[in-house]
């Protein structure tokens, strides 16, 4: 089927009364710039429903796209026909035949908004239902629930038949819940875990801590495609890179073995949250879960938390690695978060770190660092990039490679 | 010269072998080792795989390199085998199957593991009945071929599929060796299959490489171990000028793939119409959708095969008797055997096997020295023709 336009209907947004304007100005502002690759489409977004006029782009590649911005609750594609009674008949016998399984049942429903169209809604509701009875042999008509609704608007610039629901990703527009700051490492959780706060509508920007030499270009380059792709679910996010080398060197020299972990975590995230306040940002994000490692248990979390009275935000507290996965694999990010890279995290990692390091034993370490001058040389030498969806950055020769292949 | 011996191996592709010219001089690092070069060469690996997964729509993690379609199958099978040993012993797998599956069935047979070897009725198919006659609830793995490599038949991939999802802890393989690039990828890539084993010689590219798709969520053992490459499942420093060549190779045949499916069934068909009319031949390869575009076998009775194919070759067209694997060492054909077509009619078997270069005017030259050694022959031969 050749589809002409695609109509959006938006999700929760519909129930949050004065703020609707802006959920759908955002709604919008996402939509447009997680399809700007198809420069031929008309967006439109109104009170009631966004309306995508496809003017020749493939309506597959655009759907697929669609269905993962937030905010949106369903969407059809839909048929453009012109005002002839024959072809409207045609038209709806063929999409209908196209989802046609045996005991499928079907209405048709009419809305007009042209009234100078020579059938009014009952009678076309007939004309095309008797019509589809008998081009689709074996089909049903059912009025309550049946499987397929076909519907048919004439509007005053033609018609439009509309037939298949396809659902949306839910959830709101990101940007309408605030801005907050998301720590990814690179591995399977952060990326999910940025994913499900876009899901409430939270615009992220991205804090990686970088380590060369002991972390490699790759790894930079592996969290920077990561976030091009989690930005395909929300639009441009900013790439904030931290240098963490010598921090970690000074860590590894001073302090004893055990509390290795839990104070270079103290670390991240006093510079993370330094960050986001300078930034005004509400919270930080990480992908921590429950008990997954060391520095994941409640008291590791206590002793780690202590350093910010922001809040601390971890969607993924409770679920299983099996659960994150599936996620990630839905999302795109597990191929590549698998790549083996080492980050940040996992050097310096001790043989026996504490699992449940001890709140001010975990302060009195950290004494022996410079605490404040060492955040602030990092906060300094922060880099920023912004990052447009599926934007690429592992393997910068592909187009090199591409020739060959 | 006309080749028609493409099931055996097809001519690498130029613009292949110049992929893998360039790859050799150009990108030789080693994908595991941790500087730029080794970096370069991981990047090409992987976009390599993300070109053949994009292809066949599947996902990058899902294919994993072998050196050929004889490794893939002996990998799902005893990978299979040693992976899910707890869980049960016994294996099914077809009457009909490339020896690289028969005797690796056959090795595990000696190490304890059961084999069923279902049937075949008179065109060379398995019967869905006989398939679910023979699942029990130690069965681990059920192995198809997508395209019998001696005569060309399409098995019930489908149905086997639908059989199999009553049983899903069951691994279903298909041998696609035969049937990548033939217009049937709908049935190979169905919604059960849980690993495909492929063979790049077979589509143009190099000898010596090959590839496996293995569904997500499905584990098997390694054959190979070692240092860990391939996810750790295939180790062995990646044959990266063969990849990256085979990549190509695979873009280059689905480029226009129902095309020159039309074609290969076109010149098929030429073939086809022609000997049949012959009193002395007897036809194992249809002309229908149940078999691949590219194959026909038939005999011509009280004539040895290896004579028409010498006799052919002497006019520079080549063919095969039934499969090369088995040519040399005087074997019966076992697809044949398993059609309980008597030895002395599958004796006399031989096989056209067509690619897309193929063209019609060849088709036509075949025909022409076929028929003059027909009149030879007929003078020969035992058998009477009616």
């Amino acid at each position: 089927m050749k589809y002409s336009e695609i109509m959006v209907r938006y999700g929760e947004l519909s129930t949050k009364g004065k703020n609707r304007k802006d959920f759908i100005r955002q709604l919008g502002k996402n939509v447009r710039q997680s399809l700007q690759e198809f420069p031929n489409l008309e967006i439109k977004a109104q009170h009631d429903r966004l309306h995508v006029t496809l003017n020749g782009e493939s309506s597959s590649a655009v759907i697929e796209r669609l269905s993962g911005v937030f905010g949106i609750e369903n969407l059809s594609p839909s048929v453009k026909v012109a005002k002839d009674i024959e072809t409207i008949k045609e038209t709806a016998a063929a999409m209908v035949k196209e989802q046609f399984k045996t005991g499928t049942t079907f209405k048709i429903n009419t809305r007009r908004q042209d009234h100078d169209f020579e059938f009014d809604t009952n009678q076309l509701n007939d004309m095309l239902g008797g019509y589809v009875l008998e081009h689709v042999p074996g089909i049903e008509v059912k009025m309550k629930k049946p499987d397929i609704t076909l519907r048919v608007e004439i509007r005053l610039n033609g018609v439009y038949l509309t037939s298949e629901i396809i659902p949306g990703a839910g959830g709101l527009p990101v940007g309408t819940g605030g801005r907050a700051v998301m720590m990814l490492s690179g591995g399977i959780d952060s990326p999910v875990a940025s994913y499900l706060a876009m899901k409430r509508g939270v615009k992220l920007d991205m804090v990686h801590f970088f380590s060369p030499p002991y972390t490699s270009e790759q790894a930079l380059a592996k969290a920077e495609e990561l976030t091009g792709k989690i930005a395909t679910f929300g639009g441009n996010i900013q790439f904030i890179q931290v240098p963490f080398r010598k921090i970690q060197e000074e860590i590894k020299e001073k302090v004893p073995e055990g509390y290795l972990m839990t104070i270079q975590r103290r670390m991240m995230l006093r510079i993370t949250a330094a960050i986001a306040e300078s930034r005004h940002t509400k919270g930080i994000f990480t992908g921590e879960a429950l008990g997954q490692v060391a520095s994941q248990t409640l008291e590791s979390m206590m002793a780690i938390n202590d350093v910010t009275t922001l809040p601390v935000l971890r969607p993924l507290v409770s679920m299983d690695k099996e659960e994150i996965i599936r996620i990630a694999e839905k999302i795109g990010t597990y191929d590549l978060s698998i790549l083996p890279f080492e980050d940040c995290c996992t050097i310096f990692t001790p043989p026996a770190p504490k699992t449940r390091p001890a709140l001010d034993k975990s302060r009195n370490f950290e004494k022996l660092i410079d605490v404040d001058g060492l955040v602030k040389e990092a906060v300094e030498g922060i880099k920023i990039v912004d990052v447009k969806p599926n934007e690429k950055f592992l393997n910068q020769q592909s187009d090199v490679f591409a020739e060959l292949l | 010269m006309i080749y028609f011996d493409n099931s055996a191996t097809t001519q690498a592709d130029p613009e292949v072998v110049s992929t893998y010219d360039a790859v050799s001089k150009q990108i030789w690092g080693n994908p595991s080792s941790l500087h730029k070069f080794g970096e370069q060469a991981f990047g090409l690996l992987e976009q390599s795989r993300q070109q053949i997964a994009d292809l066949l729509g599947v996902s990058l993690s899902e294919i994993l390199f072998t050196s050929g379609g004889t490794e893939g199958d002996n990998w799902v099978l005893k990978g299979t085998a040693i992976e899910k040993r707890e869980f049960g012993n016994h294996l099914i797998t077809t009457a009909v199957e490339h020896p690289a599956i028969h005797n690796s069935m056959e090795q595990l047979k000696q190490l304890g593991f059961e084999v069923t070897y279902l049937p075949v009725d008179e065109h060379g198919r398995i019967s869905i009945d006989d398939l679910k006659a023979a699942l029990r609830p130690t069965t681990i793995l059920v192995s198809v071929m997508a395209v019998n490599n001696e005569i060309g038949t399409i098995q019930p991939l489908i149905e086997v599929a639908d059989v199999l999802k009553d049983y899903p802890k069951v691994h279903y393989h298909i041998d696609a060796v035969q049937g990548i690039g033939k217009g049937i990828s709908d049935l190979i890539f169905n919604d059960r299959v849980d690993f495909i084993s492929f063979s790049g010689h077979k589509f143009h590219a190099p000898r010596g490489i090959g590839f496996i798709y293995a569904r997500r969520g499905r584990r098997i053992a390694p054959l190979l171990t070692g240092g860990g490459q391939e996810r750790n499942l295939r180790s062995g420093t990646e044959n990266l000028p063969a990849i990256a060549a085979m990549s190509k190779a695979l873009r280059l045949l689905l480029t226009n793939e129902q095309d020159k499916v039309q074609r290969q069934r076109a010149v098929k068909e030429r073939i086809l119409n022609h000997v049949k009319e012959f009193p002395l031949v007897t036809l194992f390869s249809e002309d229908n959708e149940g078999f691949a575009p590219h194959i026909l076998c038939f005999a011509i009775r009280g004539v040895r095969g290896e004579t028409i194919v010498h006799a052919f070759e002497e006019h520079q067209i080549y063919i095969s008797t039934t499969s090369a694997c088995s040519s040399k060492k005087h074997m019966v054909s076992s697809t044949l055997a398993a059609m309980n077509v008597p030895e002395g009619i599958s004796t006399s078997a031989i096989r056209v096997s067509l690619d897309e270069h193929n063209t019609l005017e060849e088709a036509d030259e075949f025909n022409r020295v076929f028929d003059e050694l027909y009149d030879q022959f007929k003078k020969l031969s035992n058998e009477t023709t009616n």
